[in-house]
């Protein structure tokens, strides 16, 4: 690791002061993925602005139709929160999954879609339930956060306070897990909302992304039958030691189907 | 440029002036000479680096020892004073280990497992070592020694 200042504020506030004063200042969360990359010698920030000591950062609430979690918020506090079981199960087995127990106990909600690891398990909850992204500076659809491969919309000085789930009918997720990490080679996430069935898929292409035609043949029948016979092009999916994309294409509609019969 | 660090480790008050940088790995055994706790992968892979930070399970490798300022930490070494922890014993008496340097961290997983769920089954706990890689065992001894570690901690060891 190169050297770094380190700094542990103990308020939102004075987090957002110490990363706009950096010079070229990193947050830091758990560290599941941040410090692996400084390990590496990947990155060479002069500053990590540690979240871990901001206490607000940490909540769970659930109140009318939606359920908010707070960006410091650890997957294995998710999987706990029987609030969150019961308002939306497949967002409590989303977090309960990732990844193994100690990963859990570490990594974080806000590290997580901030990150943007195209086979991350949130992002997939967070566009099908048509979460809202709460930061310092802004709030963002989850349309509008994730832009592609390990990128979001973030500015470099702007953290991600928190995260609001709108509760649907109901919604499933379903991941086809790599063996060793666990991460998704291929995860769908299948919501049923007031407005209509959401599909989003992680894992399979360069960033989280919805399937319409998946949707609206959900939207005639909330049936794992529907979806029978539809496909995906797997011409912009990745290929890697994983999974080809063909095997890729193949797996979203295998994993939208499980996720609706799960439900339906 | 290093900055004091105090925290707790095996019950021992403990403080010292660290870079940064330094690893809680890297704390735990350079500077406080607990080399109980081991480093296979050095990439948050394999859990031979496991120790309980504030009673839960954290990969040592993959934090900053900044992080755990005021914290309460748990290796190895301070399981048990004197005889061996029921989960230690359970491991020597099921053969759960062959050249030893994963169990460790094996140990430290599986007594925070049981601390979470009193009573696991064998699909609880084989899903629970996921981040637990063992070269040797094939694993099935070191189930079997979780499952009868769990059955002699009786939910009721403070570990
Ligand atoms: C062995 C292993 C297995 C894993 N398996 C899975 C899996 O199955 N599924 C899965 O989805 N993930 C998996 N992960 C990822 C892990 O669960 C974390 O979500 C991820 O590593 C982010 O970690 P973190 O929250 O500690 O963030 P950090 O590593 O601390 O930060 C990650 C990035 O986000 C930025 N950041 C952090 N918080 C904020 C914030 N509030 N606002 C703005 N920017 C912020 C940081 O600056 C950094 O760039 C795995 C990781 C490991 C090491
Ligand atoms: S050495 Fe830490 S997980 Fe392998
Ligand atoms: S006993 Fe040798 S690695 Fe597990």
């Amino acid at each position: 690791m190169y050297e770094f200042n380190y700094q542990a504020p103990a308020s939102l506030a004075d987090a957002t002061k110490a990363i706009a004063a950096a010079e070229d200042g990193k947050l830091l969360a758990g560290g599941m993925t941040l410090v692996p990359t400084l390990k590496q010698r990947l990155a060479r920030p002069s500053d990590l602005i540690d979240l871990g000591r901001i206490a607000e950062l940490k909540a769970i609430k659930v109140d009318g139709g939606t359920v908010t979690i707070g960006a410091m918020a650890t997957h294995a506090e998710v999987g706990a929160s029987a609030a969150v079981q019961q308002a939306i199960p497949g967002l409590s087995w989303l977090a309960s999954n990732i990844g193994d127990p100690a990963v859990r106990h570490r990594g974080t909600l806000g590290g997580s879609i901030s990150n943007n690891d195209p086979a991350a398990d949130y992002p997939a909850a967070l566009l099908a339930l048509g979460a809202t992204i709460y930061t310092t500076k802004r709030q963002l659809s989850a349309a509008d956060f994730f832009v592609g491969m390990f990128e979001t919309a973030l500015e470099l000085d702007e953290i991600v306070t928190a995260v609001s789930f709108p509760i649907p009918e109901k919604a499933a997720y379903q991941k086809f897990r790599n063996p060793a990490s666990r991460y998704a080679v291929v995860g769908v996430f299948v919501a049923k909302t007031g407005g209509g069935a959401r599909v989003a898929v992680t894992g399979a292409g360069p960033s989280v992304f919805r399937v319409p035609a998946f949707e609206a043949a959900l939207d005639r029948s909330f049936a794992a039958a529907s979806l029978d016979g539809l496909t995906i092009d797997a011409g912009e999916l990745n290929s890697d030691i994983h999974a080809s994309a063909d095997y890729r294409a193949h797996l979203v509609a295998v994993f939208a189907k499980r996720a609706v019969a799960e439900i339906s | 440029m290093s900055a004091p660090v105090s925290m707790t480790v095996n019950g021992r008050k403990v403080t010292a002036n660290v870079e940064p940088r330094t690893l809680l790995v890297q704390y735990l055994r350079d500077q406080l000479g607990l080399t109980g706790t081991h480093v296979g992968c050095d990439t948050s892979q394999c859990g031979a680096c496991l120790v309980h930070v504030d009673g839960k399970s954290v990969k040592s490798c993959t934090m900053l020892v900044a992080q755990a300022e005021g914290a309460e930490i748990l290796t190895i070494e301070g399981l048990s004073s004197g005889e061996l922890h029921p989960m230690q014993a359970a491991f020597k008496e099921h053969h759960g280990l062959q050249c030893g340097f994963c169990t460790p961290g094996m140990v430290m997983s599986a007594v925070d497992l049981v601390k979470q769920n009193p009573a696991p089954t064998e699909h609880d706990i084989r899903d629970w070592l996921e981040g637990n890689i063992c070269r040797c065992t094939g694993y099935h001894n070191i189930v079997k020694a979780v499952e009868a570690g769990a059955k002699a901690m009786g939910g009721s060891h403070a570990g």
